[in-house]
């Protein structure tokens, strides 16, 4: 796909959600308030694992002040087992399944009294046995989360708890790693990580007892709320109008329900609104973090760098009910090489912690950790260049992936040889300092969207999208909308719509919204522009095939087509009222094609030999994005996926102690890393032109949480000369270390 | 035909058959010839699947045409973040 020439496209406009941001105007979930409204709270379990034998609300619903009370008993079990087990995660029924699990919820006239209510409610508790840990969890006779949930296939040697396996791969390792002229395999550990979004879930919930509502709330995906809530509740879809709030991040951790479905029964039960918000260390204990992981991970290669075979098994921890997503890790593992014979297998594994989510590239960064760390232990016992050993091996256009399709056109090598010629790869490194190389992967999707574009009269254009906006999408909406009709970017307004005002639209996940999303846009404009060529044929009096429309204007073409002046966007749409009515366009889809898309970290850190404390003194990302609409919000996106995957390497994880309670739910103890830790990260942009989408875009937003593990841990290997298998490498672990 | 690479862990429920030819022209018709042929791969098939054709991922596209000289991975329902 040859580049193409944009005007719009690749400038960086002011964000249009800017102002509100930094003047305190946006709305997020917390903001909305309503006239006679409710607080609630939620109980939680104290327990990793108990049987529930008795709730006693009844001197919780004595208490003045106190509206409704519910608990697992008000809700009626529904057919499709995920969201059972999604109405359940938000409510327990019959066992207590992780600590920070809810077991029953008060709305009441003030935080304060539905807080004291809580503390009326008497639980009687069987406790049980408990298993937080992976490869206990994994093994027969570990305690069981849930009964028939195993996965098919599976033999005796792995527990109930398993509930996925999935392999993917070809050609024979086994004769791959005997042609080799070094084999290393190592085992790694990855704790589990919380997105770390900075606004807690929130929402504010009005649902009459004839099954009519509203709900305000933060999310990725408010048409997903509604369907849930709608299944969990008993009620028509159409009768709940979602509106998705401003959010304070997601990073995929919004892309479920967990407190919607409670302040919903809530004020159907009251008959009032009923505001419901999440403390830091209800976010902790009760939202979904990622997974955590323990993984083998084999390599061979020749001594010219050449990778003759790679296995991995990966076993990941996704909480207490059943999940897949090991799947993701184990495509993701090898996916940067090109590789005559590789094998990765996965299991996904129940324990009694909080029930897993999305976390920006689901499952790669983990995968992607143990194969970068291993190839980069080869090249230095092979004394090999990383980057060399990477562009020898790199997937390409055709390469055969190691989960099975074979790629179009991909930005690897190009990100790889950008990585090599940087400044940054041939800075001279002092003492005690380490420079890690890693390479990543993330699929990126399309989806279900809607968009619905109207024309105004003064020449402006409205435009409703479906997906809330995590990223900086009415951007880059706006931008192609703006690019697509040949107007400025200014006379363009995105909003994200309500459930009741546009079509059904898929969660904001998978990289997807301005890939899909746009692809819907310029659909939309298409007809927009149809419309509008039409109107000015009318006006011109000739026929509608003789207009083409250049630059934002209707023009005649051809040679019997007259010679009138061009009529531009905002002089059709003044006259719309009198040429048949409002001029609109829009378009439902679900684009495919998405585009793979891959990035190079480099990172110098020093680790001070005293203290353990590793700092960042550089960082250097390198990413294919296909085309960058806006390259300040995807230098943004790069940027924040590495700081993400920073944290993850360095200090972030859930603690739990041996009462399988966690010992960190908040961020003083919980330490994600912030400005004063980090040194700007330089984002290079690369951009090879998605062939599936018009303007050659591929997602940017997930790519960028994968390398920084492994190339955190290669220069902390590099800096200190011992190499570590376990994330994070806090302080404690590398002074143990060495 | 289609040819139709099944992924690792799915070949248990196709009696270890990894690669097979199958004339269809759309994704739905591909699957329903899958599943006719090895009833064990329908509850995976019901709970959705991501097809690559010729290199390009589709998640749940029952209508996507296929070519006669197409290859078609069949993979799990990806999810995003």
């Amino acid at each position: 796909m040859s580049k193409q020439e944009f005007k719009i496209l690749g400038t960086r406009p002011i964000r249009p959600d800017g102002l509100d941001k930094v003047t305190g105007k946006a709305m997020f979930g917390a903001d909305k308030s309503a006239t006679g409204m409710l607080h609630a709270r939620i109980l939680r379990s104290p327990h990793a694992h108990a049987e529930i034998i008795s709730i006693d609300t009844s001197k919780a619903k004595a208490l003045p002040g106190v509206k409704a009370v519910i608990t697992g008993a008000d809700f009626d079990d529904v057919e499709n087992r995920w969201t059972r087990y999604t109405m359940q995660n938000c409510m327990a029924q019959g066992r207590a399944l992780y600590d920070g699990h809810a077991i029953a919820a008060v709305a009441a006239t003030s935080k304060k009294i539905a807080g004291a209510a809580l503390k009326l409610i008497e639980v009687e508790y069987k406790i049980l046995p408990h298993v937080t840990d992976v490869d206990e969890a994994m093994q027969p006779g570990a305690p069981l989360l849930h009964e028939g949930v195993k996965a098919r296939k599976l033999g005796d040697d792995v527990s109930g708890n398993t509930v996925g396996y999935y392999s993917f791969g070809h050609g024979d390792v086994d004769a791959g790693f005997a042609k080799a002229d070094e084999v290393i395999e190592r085992r790694f550990k990855t704790a589990a990580t919380h997105q770390g979004y900075i606004e807690p879930q929130a929402c504010l919930a009005d649902l009459g007892a004839d099954g009519r509502g509203a709900l305000w709330c933060t999310t990725q995906g408010h048409y997903m709320v509604r369907e849930t809530c709608a299944e969990i509740l008993g009620i028509d879809a159409s009768q709940l109008r979602v509106t998705a709030s401003e959010i304070g991040g997601g990073f995929g951790g919004k892309t479920t329900v967990f407190i919607e479905p409670v302040a919903l029964k809530l004020s159907q039960k009251s008959g009032r609104p009923v505001k419901l918000v999440m403390s830091r260390e209800e976010v902790f204990r009760a939202t979904g973090p990622t997974m955590s992981a323990s993984m083998d991970v084999k390599i061979g290669m020749g001594k010219d760098g050449k990778i003759t075979a790679g296995h991995a098994r990966l076993r990941y921890q996704g909480g207490a009910f059943p999940y897949n997503m090991v799947m993701m890790g184990a495509m993701s593992a090898f996916a940067c090489y090109d590789l005559e014979n590789v094998q990765s297998e996965g299991w996904d594994v129940m324990t009694n912690r909080p029930k897993m989510i999305s976390y920006r590239a689901p499952g790669a960064p983990m995968a992607v950790y143990g194969v970068e760390s291993v190839i980069d232990e080869l090249c230095q016992k092979l004394g090999l260049d990383p980057i060399e050993v990477r562009l020898l091996n790199a997937a390409k256009e055709g390469t055969k992936s190691s989960y099975g399709p074979r790629f179009k056109a991909i930005g690897l090598v190009e990100a790889l040889k950008a990585a090599k010629a940087h400044p940054h790869y041939s800075a001279p490194l002092p003492a005690n300092t380490g420079r890690g190389v890693a390479c990543g992967f993330w699929f990126n999707f399309g989806g279900q969207v809607s968009v619905s574009m109207a024309i105004n009269t003064d020449g402006t254009v409205n435009l409703i999208e479906g997906n809330p906006d995590i990223g900086g999408s009415r951007a880059s909406i706006s931008m192609m909308a703006a690019e697509a009709l040949g107007i400025p970017f200014e006379r363009i307004r995105t909003i994200v719509g309500d459930t009741a005002s546009v079509g059904f639209s898929d969660v904001t996940d998978g990289s997807r919204v301005t890939f899909a999303v746009g692809i819907a846009t310029i659909n939309a404009a298409k007809a927009a522009i149809r419309e509008l060529c039409k109107r000015a044929a009318m006006i011109w009096e000739i026929d509608e095939d003789a207009v083409e429309w250049v630059d934002g204007t209707a023009r005649p073409t051809g040679h019997n087509a007259g010679d009138f002046p061009p009529m531009s966007l905002a002089e059709i749409a003044a006259t719309s009222g009198k040429t048949g009515g409002p001029i609109a366009g829009h378009h439902e889809g679900a684009p495919d094609k998405a585009g793979v898309s891959f990035g190079v970290h480099l990172v110098d850190l020093e680790v001070d030999p005293e203290t353990g404390f590793t700092s960042i003194k550089r960082y250097t990302a390198f990413q294919d994005v296909g085309k960058a609409i806006h390259p300040a919000y995807v230098e943004g996106q790069i940027q924040g996926g590495a700081v993400q995957g920073i944290g993850w390497a360095l200090n972030e994880e859930y603690i739990y102690g041996a009462d399988g309670r966690l010992q960190n739910p908040g961020f003083l103890d919980y330490r994600i890393p912030v400005a004063s830790d980090l040194p700007m990260i330089d984002a290079v942009i690369i951009e090879v032109p998605n062939p599936g989408h018009p303007y050659g875009v591929r997602g940017c937003g997930e790519t960028a949480i994968v390398p920084p593990l492994a190339a955190v841990a290669n220069g902390v290997a590099q800096a200190v000369g011992v190499r570590l298998f376990e994330l994070p490498m806090s302080p404690p672990k590398i002074l143990k270390a060495l | 035909m289609a040819h139709v690479v099944i992924f690792g862990s799915l070949r248990s429920f196709t009696d270890g058959v990894s690669e097979l030819e199958i004339d269809a022209r759309s994704t739905r018709a591909l699957l329903n010839a899958l599943v006719e042929r090895f009833p064990a791969l329908s509850e995976t098939v019901e709970a959705g699947v991501s097809l690559a054709i010729d290199g390009e991922i589709y998640k749940e596209a029952w209508f996507t045409p296929i070519g006669p000289d197409s290859e078609v991975v069949v993979m799990p329902l990806m999810v995003g973040g």
